[in-house]
């Protein structure tokens, strides 16, 4: 994680996170992720390879159809960027939007 | 994946009948059974799945855009109905407004990657002010098929 601080600049920083959950980022985790990134000031925009959508508005998010491994970039921009990242982080490594994670499929 | 990949242009309603959120949905779910999508004795239940779906967070989602959907295990196929009210429908969406075009959508429970491919078509449509303006101005099941073909070659549209 990078943090470019200045006590007058603008804060970005940057994450990398992976979708854990086996049904992907479907729409009721595209609306908790929305949730959450909303209760922060800071602009936050998220990638996947091809694209780069508003992680606040549930319809972009809903067009990264990020299937379970997918990688995607969080970026955010304000004073409260790096809070905003923990709590994403937090929801979809540590919870996975509270949904089953396919690691009993592997299993068998 | 195309747009008219998984929508049944046969179940497109170009006037909704009703304009209560569960009625929409119960006309829509039926339309695609008419169309033979759902196979025999399976209406019912997957109406009841996506209206139980529907009340666990609201699918309109603001714009005049309502996507209710459900992956349930009777569904063998993805498919997807399109409805339109030109009165508007109370779907309970996040910006309060009434909604004026759904597209509801199921799939199977195990193919959640085909279902999310299949949302992010339909929301890189709907989230364009033309699409929505000119889905909204359809007004038979035929200019539906004829608008999402068109998007589906046009990406510009």
């Amino acid at each position: 994680m990078q943090t470019g601080q200045d006590s007058l600049e603008k804060i970005v920083c940057e994450m990398t996170v992976e979708i854990k959950n086996a049904d992907g980022l479907h729409m009721r985790p595209a609306m908790q992720f929305v949730d959450v990134a909303s209760r922060f000031e800071c602009d936050i925009s998220v990638s996947n390879n091809e694209n780069t959508v508003d992680g606040k508005s549930i319809m972009q998010m809903s067009m990264l159809a990020a299937s379970c491994g997918t990688r995607l970039k969080i970026k955010a921009e304000g004073t409260d960027a790096q809070e905003s990242l923990n709590a994403l982080r937090e929801l979809v490594e540590d919870k996975h939007f509270d949904e089953p994670t396919p690691n009993k499929k592997k299993k068998q | 994946m195309k747009f008219a990949d998984f929508v049944c242009f046969k179940a497109a309603i170009a006037e909704l009948s009703v304009t209560d959120r569960d009625g929409v949905i119960a006309e829509l779910v039926t339309s695609l059974d008419k169309a033979g999508k759902l196979g025999k004795g399976n209406c019912e239940k997957i109406i009841k799945a996506v209206i139980k779906r529907e009340k666990e967070a609201s699918t309109g989602i603001g714009k005049g855009v309502a996507v209710p959907h459900v992956k349930h295990p009777a569904v063998k196929n993805m498919v997807a109905a399109v409805g339109l009210s030109s009165g508007g429908i109370d779907f309970s969406a996040l910006d309060k407004k009434p909604v004026y075009s759904v597209i509801l959508l199921l799939s199977p429970v195990d193919e959640p990657d085909k279902h999310l491919q299949a949302m992010e078509n339909i929301f890189r449509h709907l989230q364009k002010e033309r699409f929505r303006k000119f889905l909204r101005q359809c007004q038979s099941p035929e200019y539906i098929e004829d608008l999402i073909r068109e998007a589906d070659e046009n990406p510009s549209l």
